[in-house]
């Protein structure tokens, strides 16, 4: 704990730590102090003036630097003008007064000037109703303006920062908290102040513009309704909007988020989700949300909802009863017991893959996880103590990322890892090219792709690096599966396991290792018992397949047409996609915005998420068909709520044991204060009022050293001269169905790619902006060409989840070259 | 001597009628063929009002929705365009419905409306035989057009219509 320091605010004396600034001294204390540019989050720059207050500090003796005394107390000296509370650092003894004559004068003069340039649209205003202007008006403005109102700039109002930002110029009040946070916590300084004086206003500085995927915070913290997110727009009044807490479902993070619903004449008068808001988990993901968990939710409510159960008649899906289609389904997996495969996503909760898992085990048969990425097992032995947060990380601390481009596959704890870094955290890099985090990191390890585990491995050898490592207080080890297939990231798991026992950074709080997974609940899957498999075609060859919350078909021509020769399919989505329609039994399932359920993060915290909106058409909780499922095949799983089906697992699963959903929300009050009541302070982020989870213990907490197992080490493919090596990468905003149906973020998904160094480039003869057709086992297809050169010559990145059909490190051969010139 | 005696109150009683009959204005009206005219602050059935140029006043600010005691209004809005123009400024209301079982005309959606577009009118005659016939649509509640060029949505010229709150003259008005 640092130095505490007592001050005195309006008269009541309080204990607060050293150095905070005044205006968070006062909030601790209870005491509001009005603030438009403050923010708790990022620095103080005291450009709006508003937290004007009188500060007095002991007098000091000149000549003997003592305290001077009246009356035997120390004399005040208050300094003969105002002072701002946000840039003034609190020190022993400190006097101050904000709510006198003089104070109040100061903020009052402060929100008139503001209001000379400010427009009267709040009734038409996306923050009317959360707006710090407003409130703060209502509560020290003036009451009446001495200055002339058609006087006031009238400025444009409708400029598009990029496609998902909108700024009205003629709201702003210059606090600069968006240019602040892009530059401080983001890390991507993409917006800027142009002019000076009453003409300064926010420009964006980056083409595309506002090239962010943390630009929707900008319009939490923005204090007026200057910043709106393209999708919220004009939606609906914030005080119409009902809010439930849920859990992002994009990224291993599980960022807390509140989903606000309404109902809509729009929708035929259902209730709909409106807008997806950040909720406060200081452990999580703090006060933010990336762009991809903001606007990505619409594929819950697409068009392509799956509606009713279906059974294939004569070639054609046609619909069933929910009786009809799970008898159908259980007498297929009973015949074929021994060749029963449940093949499962991360992108289900616990209770579902809980149930599955059971079913498979009952049945006789195997439960497997689609993903291209192994190693959970490792993650559950040496992951992450309990009561981690990279948030609490920095100087002294370490953190090494290796194999994953963290910006692409978890914005959130790239955002956490790199203000680690700023706070001082020895940041390593390990990727085989230049990512956007390498900026922020001591070191970068380049290495070829194939030799992963042989970069982790010289980490135990002496070196500047590996010492830094070896000495760091605490240490965290962030995998991910780039350029690797499952069998190939379970050895880097493995490998990094063993660095982390080494070296003594396991089993304690923010020591460990956490697994960048592809979904929400992969950590889950794994916990459960799920494993993924290296040769997915061969397991699903032939057999009766029971497929949920997956797209294998549209994925990967090969494994469409492996189940294309199964004997029997069912799928169990909430979306129409190329495996429904290959399916024999097809059953509807909700979304996770309309159930409860539990996901385990990438940090192994079991988050609950809670049903916002009504069921789509006849669609159940997973969980539920899949005990239907069970019922007609004679086992019994529980199906009627997702809280019995926790229990359940809570005393099947030794690292969930003691956990249930009341534990999951309880919750304790968080610094900064952020949410209703003070929505000046902290952005209009919602408060946590419904949990804030609990972080499993992995086994080296609890056993103290853990054997960790060895992986037969991958022969590195090497491709002859005239094909390359392609290597599959993540990509943030792909064309998954999870985020295609977005129509807002179509311009980011963009377009396929192959990306080159320029010498490989040159050799094929082909140009940036080409077009390129490779083919390669599994897969392939035509894409444009991207320039890299900081990969290795004689290498193509393909990415994941665009439609090429790449799940492992591949040769591939190049097929034709397009001359046709630059394509847009 | 009592049966003259009624006959006396008899007489004097029918001796009132017939004065009211021949030396009093008639009160009744003939309703409903006569209808009588309501007083100036009289709170009828709402109706949503235009400006001269046939533009909507509503902005569909949701005030009135949040303003209603009964919860009988309900208010969606979306953006304009210079293309397809409702209201002036960014935003109107494309759904707008009262539910008029709920509505205890207070009057207190005219008050919150910041641009005069609500207004609790003279019509009293309201009837209907089943729940849903009593939520009154936007084409419902809406005043008539003069003009067929008045019809919204209208195409105007761009970057005229920019302010959805008019500016008063008179601040204090």
């Amino acid at each position: 704990m640092s130095k505490q320091v007592s001050v005195t605010i309006d008269g009541i004396t309080v204990s607060v730590p050293d150095g905070i600034t005044v205006a968070d001294a006062a909030k601790m204390a209870g005491i509001d102090i009005p603030v438009f540019c403050h923010h708790p989050k990022l620095e103080p720059v005291g450009m709006c003036r508003m937290c004007l207050v009188e500060v007095g500090r002991p007098m000091l003796d000149r000549a003997t630097g003592q305290v001077v005394l009246e009356n035997g107390q120390p004399k005040i000296q208050f300094m003969p003008k105002l002072e701002t509370a946000c840039t003034n650092r609190v020190s022993e003894g400190m006097v101050v007064m904000t709510i006198s004559d003089k104070a109040k004068a100061g903020q009052k003069g402060t929100v008139e000037l503001l209001l000379t340039s400010h427009p009267l649209d709040c009734p038409v205003c996306d923050k009317g109703g959360e707006c710090p202007l407003q409130n703060l008006t209502m509560a020290h403005g003036p009451g009446k303006s001495r200055f002339n109102y058609d006087e006031k700039m009238h400025l444009e109002k409708m400029i598009p920062l990029g496609e998902l930002m909108w700024l009205d110029r003629e709201r702003c009040i210059q606090c600069a908290r968006c240019i602040r946070f892009q530059d401080e916590v983001a890390g991507e300084a993409v917006l800027g102040f142009d002019e000076r004086g009453r003409s300064t206003q926010i420009i964006s500085i980056s083409d595309p513009g506002f090239d962010s995927v943390f630009s929707g915070n900008t319009s939490d913290i923005c204090p007026v309704g200057a910043l709106t997110t393209a999708d919220f727009r004009f939606g609906a009044r914030p005080w119409e909007l009902k809010a439930e807490a849920s859990i992002c479902t994009q990224c291993p993070v599980g960022c807390n988020t509140t989903i606000n619903t309404r109902r809509e004449a729009k929708a035929g008068g259902d209730v709909v989700v409106k807008r997806i808001m950040p909720r406060q988990n200081e452990e999580v993901n703090e006060i933010w949300l990336c762009d991809k968990g903001r606007f990505g939710y619409h594929y819950t409510e697409s068009k392509k909802r799956l509606t009713r159960p279906m059974i294939r008649k004569d070639d054609k899906l046609a619909r069933a009863s929910w009786d009809a289609a799970t008898k159908l389904a259980a007498e297929k997996f009973s015949a074929d017991k021994k060749n029963f495969v449940v093949l499962a996503s991360g992108r289900l909760a616990n209770e579902d893959l809980f149930n599955l898992k059971s079913l498979a085990d009952h049945a006789g048969g195997t439960a497997l996880l689609y993903s291209d990425m192994g190693g959970g097992e490792l993650t559950q032995l040496v992951g992450v103590g309990a009561g981690t947060n990279i948030g609490n990380m920095g100087k002294g601390d370490a953190i090494l990322v290796v194999a994953s481009d963290l910006y692409e596959e978890a914005p959130i704890w790239w955002l956490r890892v790199k203000q680690a870094a700023d706070r001082g955290a020895t940041l390593i890099v390990a990727n085989p090219r230049e990512t956007k985090l390498d900026r922020f990191a001591k070191y970068a390890i380049r290495y070829s792709y194939g030799d992963e585990v042989k970069t982790i491995n010289d980490l135990s050898k002496k070196s500047k690096i590996s010492d830094e490592f070896a000495k760091a207080r605490n240490a965290i080890v962030l995998f991910g599966s780039e350029g690797l297939s499952v069998n190939s990231s379970t050895a880097v798991a493995s490998a990094c396991a063993s660095l982390l026992q080494e070296t003594g950074h396991v089993g304690r709080a923010n020591n460990g290792l956490i697994g960048v997974w592809q979904r929400a609940n992969d950590q889950g899957a794994f916990e459960i018992g799920f494993q993924p498999e290296e040769d997915l075609e061969k397991a699903l060859k032939g057999k009766s397949v029971y497929i949920v919350g997956a797209d294998p078909v549209g994925d990967s021509p090969a494994l469409a047409k492996a189940l294309n020769s199964a004997k029997f399919v069912a799928v169990q989505e909430i979306l129409e996609t190329a495996t429904t329609e290959i399916a024999d039994v097809v059953f509807p399932a909700q979304a996770y915005t309309e159930r409860e359920g539990t996901y385990v993060s990438g940090e192994r915290r079991v988050q609950r998420f809670h049903a916002a909106v009504p069921a789509t058409g006849d669609g159940k909780p997973d969980f539920a068909i899949t005990s239907m499922v069970a019922k007609q095949m004679g086992i019994i799983l529980e199906g009627s709520a997702a809280s019995v089906v926790f229990d359940i697992l809570s005393h099947s699963i030794d690292a969930f044991t003691e956990l249930n959903y009341a534990k999951l929300a309880e919750f304790h009050g968080q610094w900064p204060i952020v949410g209703r009541g003070d929505l000046y302070y902290g952005g209009t982020t919602y408060e946590n009022t419904q949990g804030l989870g609990v972080q499993l213990t992995p086994t080296a907490q609890t056993e103290g050293t853990v054997r960790i197992p060895k992986v037969r080490k991958e022969a590195v493919l090497r491709p002859r001269e005239k094909d390359l090596l392609a290597v599959p990468v993540n990509k943030l905003y792909d064309l998954g169905v999870m985020i295609a149906s977005t129509e807002l973020l179509e311009q980011r998904i963009g377009q396929a790619t192959f990306t080159l160094h320029s010498t490989t480039a040159k050799k094929l003869g082909v140009e940036a902006g080409q077009k390129l057709a490779l083919s390669f086992d599994g897969g392939g297809g035509e894409a444009i060409v991207k320039i890299d050169d900081t990969i290795s010559t004689g290498v193509v990145l393909v990415p994941r989840g665009m439609g090429l059909a790449i799940r492992e490190p591949v040769v591939a051969h190049v097929q034709t070259r397009s001359a046709a010139g630059k394509v847009k | 001597m009592a049966v003259f005696d009624s006959f006396i109150e008899l007489s004097k009683g029918l001796g009132e009628t017939l004065r009211s009959f021949l030396f009093e204005k008639t009160v009744t009206y003939q309703y409903p063929e006569v209808k009588r005219e309501v007083r100036p602050r009289f709170r009828g059935r709402h109706v949503l009002k235009r400006y001269d140029n046939g533009l909507e006043k509503c902005i569909g600010c949701s005030l009135c929705a949040a303003a209603c005691p009964a919860d009988a209004i309900f208010v969606e809005a979306s953006e304009n365009t210079d293309e397809k123009r409702f209201s002036p400024g960014e935003r109107y209301a494309s759904t707008y419905e009262i539910n008029m079982l709920r509505c205890i005309y207070c009057g207190f959606c005219e008050d919150a409306c910041p641009t005069e577009a609500i207004v609790l009118g003279d019509n009293y005659e309201l009837s209907f035989t089943d729940r849903k016939s009593a939520i009154y649509p936007k084409e419902m509640l809406i005043e008539p057009v003069r003009t067929v060029e008045m019809i919204t949505p209208q195409k105007v010229e761009p970057g005229v219509f920019k302010r959805s709150v008019p500016e008063m003259k008179d601040p204090t008005d």
